[in-house]
């Protein structure tokens, strides 16, 4: 049980895919500027990446080593089409403005990743808890990102309005740029820490 | 409508996604290459040069497929996305095996970018951008040269800039690739004073 939890702490801060392995940013910038789509969006990532996962490593020992890349992506793009249907029939409202996004969750580097780099050479179970972590830690960054850009932009959290009404929303930070500016704000401080980590060992 | 209105159109279709809703500065996609291969100038150009054949000519085909057997066999939101990948990844896969035959200087300077192209999110987001706006075919083939001009406009001016940063003295804590998430952050900011140029 013990090595589970430890693959799931992983995904969570070790080797969190967004900001330690810095890929599948498109979509992180992308959704953060309201928590609602950021819950979609990783409820749909997660829906995506666990199956997946769980298929490939079932039928690892029976793909042969050279089409491995094309098997991957059409077990990925069966469950994005899932995941696009499902969000699609209970979520519309937000489906509607993040549509693009959850898409192109079938080319997103995360999944693919994690479909070559993990769940092709390790047993089912392990696979199971490896999605989950890797979920939650692409979730919890993207929906820490669009809190803070949702409160300083809006004043609202999830559409409720938080801070009092005479505070001044920015609203830059619902608009494209504060996406960059955000990652850019959070590498600087993650590779500083780095740093300073390094330089005590 | 009349063919001046379609050049109009086309016209508005053009400027509004190779400047307005640029792929990569207001929409977020293929930031992947754009902070990866920023890094010198050639390589970003090459990298721009194998998008603009790709996506234009992979908007072709997904349009036919599209058109011809998606739609009017009622598959379309089921097989979508699959048949739009298969046929995108293995189309970058034949003309990496045509072009490294037929003219070796040309797969020297495009060939090590096409297998990154495959999984690039643009080349799928403009079929798909394509296949939500209901484009006909011409519209199409404007979309896709329109995005992919935009998508150069954006690397050819990161990859400026960095070169420039690179004898800069950039403050410790932005040094790498923080520097270049803010120059992209001011120039996405630039980008949004084209909002509205278009009703």
């Amino acid at each position: 049980m013990k090595k589970y939890l430890k693959i799931i702490w992983d995904g969570i801060s070790p080797a969190n895919p967004v900001l330690i392995i810095a890929i599948g940013l498109c979509s992180v910038i992308a959704v953060s500027n309201s928590v609602k789509s950021a819950l979609l969006m990783t409820f749909s990532f997660g829906l995506v990446l666990i199956p997946s996962e769980i298929i490939i490593s079932t039928i690892r020992k029976l793909i042969p080593d050279e089409i491995r890349v094309p098997m991957f992506v059409v077990v990925i793009a069966a469950f994005t089409t899932m995941s696009v249907l499902l969000s699609r029939a209970y979520f519309t409202a937000i489906y509607d403005v993040i549509k693009l996004y959850i898409l192109l969750i079938v080319v997103n580097c995360i999944i693919i990743g994690r479909a070559e780099a993990f769940a092709y050479v390790h047993p089912v179970v392990e696979s199971l808890f490896d999605g989950i972590g890797m979920t939650i830690g692409y979730g919890w960054v993207l929906t820490a990102i669009a809190v803070v850009r949702e409160l300083l932009g809006k004043g609202t959290l999830a559409g409720i309005q938080v801070l009092p009404q005479s505070f001044q929303p920015a609203l830059i930070m619902i608009l494209p740029p504060a996406g960059f500016l955000m990652i850019g704000i959070l590498v600087g401080a993650l590779e500083t820490y780095l740093r300073k980590k390094g330089d005590k060992k | 409508m009349s063919f001046s209105h379609y050049l109009v159109d086309l016209a508005k279709i053009f400027v509004s996604s190779s400047i307005i809703n640029n792929i990569i500065l207001i929409q977020f996609l293929g930031l992947c290459s754009y902070i990866g291969l920023t890094d010198n100038m050639s390589s970003s150009i090459g990298m721009s040069f194998a998008v603009i054949f790709v996506t234009v000519s992979s908007s072709i085909l997904t349009w036919v497929i599209d058109h011809w057997i998606l739609i009017p066999s009622h598959l379309q939101p089921v097989l979508q996305i699959t048949s739009f990948i298969l046929v995108i990844g293995s189309f970058v896969g034949l003309v990496q095996i045509y072009l490294k035959k037929a003219s070796p200087n040309l797969y020297k300077a495009m060939g090590i970018y096409l297998p990154l192209i495959a999984t690039n999110c643009i080349i799928l987001g403009v079929t798909f951008i394509n296949s939500m706006n209901n484009y006909d075919f011409i519209q199409s083939i404007v979309e896709a040269i329109g995005i992919s001009l935009g998508y150069t406009l954006a690397m050819i001016m990161l990859a400026g800039i960095r070169e420039r940063l690179r004898n800069s003295d950039v403050p410790q804590f932005f040094k790498g690739k923080a520097i270049a998430f803010m120059v992209s952050g001011i120039l996405a900011l630039a980008f949004l004073g084209f909002q509205g140029m278009i009703k």
